[in-house]
């Protein structure tokens, strides 16, 4: 009755494997490493540029350990990092801006278990040492500038449209707009809510007055306040390039903040010039007749460069500043369908482009984003006729990767609703490598006064649960490493805990046993009843504690959350290590007596 | 080895009195201290600064605290951490006005006459610290319906009931010792509190097992002593799985360093109480609320068994 068939053997054997399998590359440590990754859309990690920094390490005389591409970036693992911090340089002299080339620490693993996949686990902040910030993106700020935007664009719709009208005014969050009659309102609201589709309008009479009352609708409230939340994600990501940072995180949590990441940056005062920063967008004439020539710019003009490294001569006086760009969004050229963007600028905005290209057909005009001092064409196409009204549509020699793109840009070029950091957790490196030492020696100091304890108290029997327990902690390993989970150290103390816990199983099993066999049960049916009876105990106390666990991990927020996630985990493999594993054991050494008379069982 | 050879059944339930009185007097305590003393909220849930630093060389508080109040931050609780290299430099909420750039002020004002070096800075902000103390308390609520709906569905709703009442007086009590001795109550505690209320539900529910086992078996004993023998049976095992998983705490309290010591502070008082009430606080609560054989055996079927000679 104590023989499993042959396929749960197998099937035990082969879980365990693939478990030390992937629990490997966490024994191998980590070496420097210089990371190289493309800063511009156009550019690609390929093999190209992995032979450049080939060649380049090759002159420099370094000599890597391993240089390998992925996905999007060239990576090159160094013995010291004397070499790493030299090749960092060199690197970055001979790519220039267009890359980022970035500290990193990289798994010393062999390369056929990176190729399958396997990977050491992923180490939080309080681990390997870092910057976390949470930002709160001020909506509120958002919706302000749409309304006071609108308010102006009211104006001039009105005006255009030849409506007498005596005063927009604001209100919190309602424009109200003032009539002297009712004729004029209607024609009026007709007009509005042709060209503000995303507000809603109501009429209004107050005494002699007649008011026509405009609130945003909720769906263009969402609209707004999503779109300045991405157009934040998009200007920090663009920052976080600049750092140098090699695995950034830069994420959106909740509706209205943003989760930055930054592991190994130690300079939290530049990180925090750097991601405060305002970016600001012009736009130009180009000064075409001295394109491609010599680079020296003629008085009056200064030479940009574009994205893809033209240059562009273009005027030093500005038509328009980011400022007036109410919103831009990636859309179709309603004429011939190919991919363009849209810029909705406000009415003294629209004003001042109209008069520029009604003087410029046929030239070029330049959209520049400055950031940090230095200025970027965005994107220069041709004035096809005087725009008038606001809405203008950039088109041609794009697709629509690049449309949303350029749209991004745009917006991020404009103001951004203001972020404001609400949170921050720096760890320095040395505490994160004691943290580590600290969780590693307390689990292991753990494990051993367990199970020391556990073979005196059941010897056989607490040596297979002492096994069954190892198998525990190996699979518990191999599913945070497989799955990439962040390990933090509440995570690290969550190992300790679950180990601790999932001994619970074979003591309940080992205890069932002593009592049936101090029944006068026979030792291979006191086995046998002993796991049945246990069992369904077990699964109910893991089940409340699993409850525990996935409700920390829904409420919890970064290193509780990582906590929860090895709880669960932990409380999965303890469930199979704890019943199938040490079952297996006792099978493969009590099993196969045919007369068992005697169980060491303490 | 056996610890436990224990022939006769402990009439636990017969000392009910006794336990309840202590059980309510510990419980009492606690909300007395949670009520006057209050929990001394870590920098998570009220918001403000810390800023943990490293001296090359042994530190001087009031050194410290001098160089602080230069900048300004005279209120700024300063105070060793572990060693005397070690300082922990709390800032009060209010000076959240400096900006995001306070820790580097400090960072210098430091580094004017001594060796230093950074080894965290947790600033927190209002909105968050108050979302914090939201989802912990909805995490709470959530496990403990989470726990009595599971044991409802598999026991009996008595159970469920017991069971819960048992473990959030563990909870209360955690909660009242870290109010008396004014230690830090921070997010990793609430998260140890939260696995103990998980962890210890465990217990209740071997004991259940067993009980409901009993009931089965012992037809016709008294369900106090069904209880009685529940627990004599299960106490072994609830020892020597305590006892282990203590052990594990134990080292994280001994080697865990500061970041995890009222982490492991929290498991241990939880695990400590969570071996009584589960045994002597939710089965008497089980007699309470009027637990029978019927809960669990179909009537007609106890009445076959009693035309038997």
């Amino acid at each position: 009755m104590n023989r499993y068939p042959l396929w749960k053997n197998l099937l035990i054997l082969v879980v365990l494997v693939t478990g030390f399998i992937y629990t490997l590359p966490n024994f191998y440590g980590e070496s420097p490493a210089v990371q190289v990754m493309p800063l511009r859309s156009h550019l690609k990690a390929d093999t190209q540029l992995l032979a450049t920094v080939e060649q380049t390490l090759r002159d420099a005389q370094l000599t890597p350990d391993v240089i390998s591409l992925d996905a999007n970036s060239v990576k090159a693992r160094f013995a010291d990092t004397d070499s790493q911090l030299k090749a960092k340089d060199v690197l970055h002299a001979q790519l220039g801006d267009d890359y980022v080339v970035a500290l990193n620490l990289l798994s010393r693993s062999p390369a056929w278990l990176t190729g399958m996949n396997a990977l050491p686990m992923y180490l939080g902040l309080d681990l390997r040492g870092g910057v976390h910030f949470l930002m709160q993106v001020d909506m509120k700020a958002a919706l302000d500038k749409a309304l006071e935007s609108a308010s102006g664009d009211f104006r001039s719709t009105l005006r255009d449209a030849r409506i007498p009208y005596s005063g927009v005014t604001r209100d919190g969050d309602v424009l109200l707009v003032k009539f002297r009659d009712a004729d004029a309102r209607s024609k009026g609201e007709v007009e509005l809510k042709q060209r503000f589709g995303g507000m809603q309008f109501d009429n209004k009479d107050a005494g002699r007055d007649y008011l026509l009352q405009a609130k945003l609708t909720q769906k263009e409230q969402l609209r707004i306040q999503d779109s300045a939340l991405q157009q934040n994600l998009v200007t920090l990501r663009n920052r976080v390039n600049e750092l140098g940072v090699a695995e950034p995180v830069i994420q959106q949590q909740g509706v209205d903040r943003v989760v930055v990441q930054l592991p190994g940056v130690q300079d939290t005062a530049r990180a925090k010039d750097i991601l405060g920063r305002t970016a600001t967008l012009e736009v130009r004439l180009v000064d075409d007749r001295n394109i491609g020539a010599n680079s020296v710019a003629p008085f009056g003009t200064e030479v940009f460069k574009e994205r893809d490294g033209t240059p562009v001569v273009v005027k030093k006086s500005v038509i328009l500043t980011g400022e007036r760009i109410n919103d831009a969004q990636p859309g179709f050229d309603s004429r011939n369908n190919e991919p363009a963007v849209h810029i909705n600028l406000d009415a003294v905005g629209a004003r001042k482009f109209k008069e520029a290209t009604r003087e410029n057909v046929g030239k070029r005009m330049a959209i520049i984003l400055f950031e940090k001092g230095r200025g970027e064409v965005v994107t220069a196409p041709v004035i096809r006729e005087e725009i008038g009204g606001g809405r203008v549509q950039i088109s041609g020699q794009m697709d629509t990767t690049e449309a949303t793109n350029i749209a991004l840009l745009l917006r991020a070029g404009a103001l951004a609703a203001p972020m404001e950091i609400i949170e921050e957790r720096t760890v320095g490196p040395s505490l994160g490598a004691d943290n580590i030492q600290r969780g590693f020696d307390s689990t292991k100091i753990g494990f051993f006064m367990v199970a020391a304890f556990m073979i005196a108290y059941y010897l056989m029997f607490g040596t297979i649960s002492v096994l069954a327990l190892g198998a525990n902690l190996l699979l518990l390993i191999a599913l945070l490493s497989m799955l990439q989970a962040t390990l933090t150290l509440p995570g690290m103390a969550g190992i300790a805990l679950t180990l601790g816990m999932a001994i619970d199983a074979n003591v309940l099993i080992n205890e069932r046993i002593r009592e049936e066999l101090r029944n006068g049960v026979p030792p291979q049916m006191a086995i046998s009843t002993g796991y049945e009876n246990a069992f369904a105990t077990i699964i109910d106390s893991n089940i409340t504690t699993l409850i525990a666990g996935v409700a920390l991990f829904m409420f919890g927020s970064g290193p509780v959350k990582g906590f929860a996630v090895v709880l669960c985990l932990g409380i999965l493999t303890s469930m199979f290590s704890g019943v199938m594993v040490s079952r297996a054991l006792v099978n493969l050494i009590y099993g196969r007596k045919a007369r068992l008379n005697k169980v060491a069982i303490g | 080895m056996e610890f436990f050879r224990i022939k006769k059944d402990i009439p636990f339930m017969s000392y009910g009195k006794l336990t309840t009185t202590i059980s309510l007097v510990t419980f009492l305590l606690s909300v007395f201290f949670l009520a006057t003393k209050g929990l001394n909220f870590g920098v998570d849930f009220t918001g403000g600064t810390v800023i943990e630093v490293h001296y090359a060389q042994p530190s001087d508080t009031k050194k410290v605290r001098e160089e602080l109040a230069g900048i300004g931050l005279a209120d700024a609780l300063v105070q060793h951490f572990g060693t005397t290299h070690d300082v922990l430099i709390q800032v009060p909420l209010k000076h959240n006005k400096m900006g995001a750039n306070l820790s580097e002020q400090v960072l210098a004002a430091l580094r004017v006459s001594d060796e230093v070096e950074l080894r965290r800075v947790e600033f927190v902000g209002p909105q968050v610290g108050k979302d914090l103390v939201e989802d912990g308390s909805m995490a709470l609520l959530l496990v403990s319906l989470g726990i009595v709906g599971y044991l409802w569905l598999r026991f009996e709703w008595k159970f469920g009931l017991a069971a819960i009442i048992a473990n959030l007086h563990d909870v209360v009590i955690i909660l009242g010792c870290f109010a008396f001795f004014q230690w830090e109550f921070s997010l990793s505690v609430l998260a140890a509190v939260l696995a103990v209320l998980g962890y210890s539900v465990n217990e209740s529910v071997v004991v259940f097992d067993r009980i409901r086992e009993n009931f089965r078996k012992m037809r016709k004993t008294e369900v106090a002593e069904i209880i009685d023998n529940a627990i004599t049976r299960t106490m072994s095992r609830t020892i020597i799985t305590h006892g282990s998983t203590q052990l594990m705490v134990l080292a994280m309290l001994l080697l865990g360093g500061e970041t995890l010591h009222f982490f492991a502070l929290a498991l241990t008082i939880g695990i400590m109480f969570s071996i009584y009430s589960s045994v002597l606080v939710a089965s008497p609560l089980l007699i309470m609320f009027g637990v029978s054989r019927e809960d669990f055996i179909k009537p007609e079927k106890t009445e076959s068994e009693e035309v038997l000679p």
